[in-house]
């Protein structure tokens, strides 16, 4: 209970970093699978090398922000689909993560960790420690919502919502989503770094699926404590992230094999993205949809520019007849 | 001042559906000139204003906004000279942001956007008072999100958006189309009153030929990718659309016979 609440707030920086490229952004970043390793792979590399555990921690966000940029510039740039250019960083980071490490894993059994301390007191595993998670995670949840809330943050909100308008008041949209993609995995990175301190070891492994876990979270959160502002929304995001660590301990606790962990979260994420179109399911549970109302989005297409009715010709016609 | 010379575009080049939506335009509007546009369908009115707001980049000729070559400028780096409102009356706003979010996005057009916080007290105050011009009762309702807004305040937000930051030019693409009669009127009394205040440059295309004549001081008619009329001042003033419909007549009477004497 404790462990599964200490992972769920670990790992909602990373779903706060989800939630911005996935919500703010409308983008399905799948890059997340691989920042993730690399934010972990990163620190623990510089971790076995004696480097300061914050700065090792620092840099895992810092490699996160260029993975995102990197998808970014293929998104943008290279006029490559969404999806398709985060799976391409994903496999490209596979190789990439290997190299960081030298090997598939990096284990930091002796090494001097951001964890240490709290190892040392013997505070993991107690609630203190999750306070102390909880604390973290909230500083990155006020980060976001001022950051959402400036000039820059509100550009890159009318950019998720509707890219026509942003453009008509000077936003450069490829900007805003790189910029959100860094932002992002950036967060991913540092989720990735936080989490192989707490597990000991950095391995290759261990991105697999979060994208999955990540959409969860935002998706789950959002359908049950609501999304009416920034605020209220991210702070459902963090809940979420403990919800679905809790509902996989309890899964597990059933007796659930841990290799259909996989299967069932996405079928989590299945059903909280079906669900609540149903009118049944939404009359008795109140649950709220996942779906916003989209606005006009993306570029006009050639048949657009060219007029559609045609009042003169109608008029003229009626006047001959 | 705006400028258009030579302006070609064309769709679908080199398949069967080629299509030439402006053929050697040239126009030249006078800074503050309120300038109509109609025409029939595919005329090239939307390709006009695209052009205009770099959304397209014309096939040949030159965009000049008050002496500076803007052709290759994209829209987004236009926008800060270029207000637009659009047929569709969510394309001008943003729907799951507030009304004084929207509305701070439109004041920080054309400057840097930083980490300033972006809805400030002093802002607020601006963006309240601006909204009661509007006498929509929106001012009261700065934190409600846009999308609860019906069509027509979602269009009167969307022309105050698109010219309270003063931009040098104002683009109106069939922006009361979508809306009913009553509505309509509204939005056409919101534009008079300011485009009178901020006097910008505008072009507005429209279907409606009443709206054309009685908004604005220069009118041009569009037909098959070409400036056909273009009238102003006095002789803008007392034009009827029956006028309008006889010069269109014309202008496909001419068209008619030359194919027959091609025939």
């Amino acid at each position: 209970m404790i462990v599964a609440t200490e992972l769920g707030l670990l790992y909602a920086v990373m779903a706060l970093g989800v939630y911005v490229t996935f919500r703010i952004l409308d983008f399905p970043d799948l890059t997340v699978d691989g920042s993730f390793t690399s934010g972990g792979a990163t620190a623990a590399v510089l971790l076995v090398n004696n480097v300061n555990p914050f700065l090792a921690t620092a840099a895992g966000f810092g490699v996160g922000c260029i993975a995102g940029v990197i998808t970014g510039l293929l998104h943008t740039k290279g006029h490559i689909n969404g999806l398709l250019a985060g799976i391409l960083t994903q496999i490209g980071l596979y190789s990439i993560n290997l190299r960081i490490m030298g090997g598939a894993n990096v284990p930091l059994l002796r090494t001097s960790t951001l964890m240490t301390p709290l190892r040392e007191a013997k505070l993991l595993g107690t609630w203190s420690s999750a306070a102390l998670f909880g604390a973290v995670a909230l500083v990155v949840l006020a980060i976001i919502v001022w950051f959402l809330h400036t000039d820059l943050g509100l550009a890159m909100q009318a950019t998720g919502e509707n890219e026509v308008m942003a453009r008509s008041f000077g936003i450069s949209t490829d900007r805003q989503k790189i910029l959100g993609l860094a932002l992002s995995n950036g967060l991913v990175g540092l989720a990735g770094a936080i989490v192989s301190q707490y597990q000991g070891f950095a391995d290759i492994s261990m991105g697999i699926g979060l994208i999955v876990a990540g959409l969860a979270s935002v998706i789950i959160g959002q359908a049950i404590f609501g999304s009416r502002n920034i605020l209220n929304a991210a702070i459902a995001v963090v809940l979420g992230s403990v919800l679905y660590r809790l509902a996989i301990q309890v899964a597990m606790d059933v007796g659930l094999d841990p290799n259909d962990m996989k299967l069932m979260s996405a079928l989590l994420v299945v059903l909280a993205l079906v669900l609540p179109q149903w009118s049944v399911v939404r009359r008795i549970s109140g649950l709220r949809s996942a779906y916003r109302g989209a606005g006009p989005q993306g570029a006009l297409t050639a048949d657009e520019y060219i007029d559609d009715v045609d009042d003169l010709e109608i008029a003229a016609k009626a006047k001959g007849e | 001042m705006l400028t258009l010379s030579n302006i070609s575009q064309s769709f679908y080049r080199g398949t069967v559906n080629e299509k030439h939506a402006l053929r050697k335009v040239s126009i030249e509007i006078a800074e503050g000139e309120f300038v109509t546009v109609i025409g029939s369908n595919g005329a090239g009115k939307s390709t006009l204003l695209n052009v205009v707001a770099g959304k397209l980049h014309p096939d040949s000729g030159t965009v000049t906004i008050e002496g500076r070559d803007v052709t290759r400028l994209s829209d987004h780096d236009r926008a800060s000279m270029i207000g637009r409102v659009f047929q569709d009356p969510r394309a001008g706003t943003a729907p799951e942001m507030t009304i004084e979010e929207n509305l701070a996005i439109a004041y920080t057009r054309g400057k840097a956007r930083g980490l300033r916080r972006g809805v400030t007290k002093q802002r607020r105050d601006l963006f309240a008072a601006e909204l009661a011009t509007l006498e929509q009762g929106l001012e009261s309702r700065l934190k409600t999100r846009v999308a609860t807004l019906s069509g027509g305040q979602r269009q009167a937000l969307s022309l105050l958006m698109a010219t309270f930051s003063e931009p040098k030019i104002l683009l109106l693409d069939e922006h009361t189309a979508a809306l009913d009669p009553q509505r309509a009127a509204l939005v056409v009394r919101l534009t008079r009153e300011l485009v009178e205040r901020h006097r910008p440059t505008t072009l507005m295309v429209t279907h409606n030929m009443e709206q054309a004549l009685e908004l604005g001081d220069r009118l041009i008619m569009m037909h098959d990718g070409e400036i056909v009329v273009d009238v102003s001042g006095e002789r803008k003033a007392r034009a009827t659309v029956a006028d309008l419909l006889s010069a269109f007549e014309e202008v496909r009477g001419a068209e008619l016979s030359d194919r027959t004497l091609l025939g």
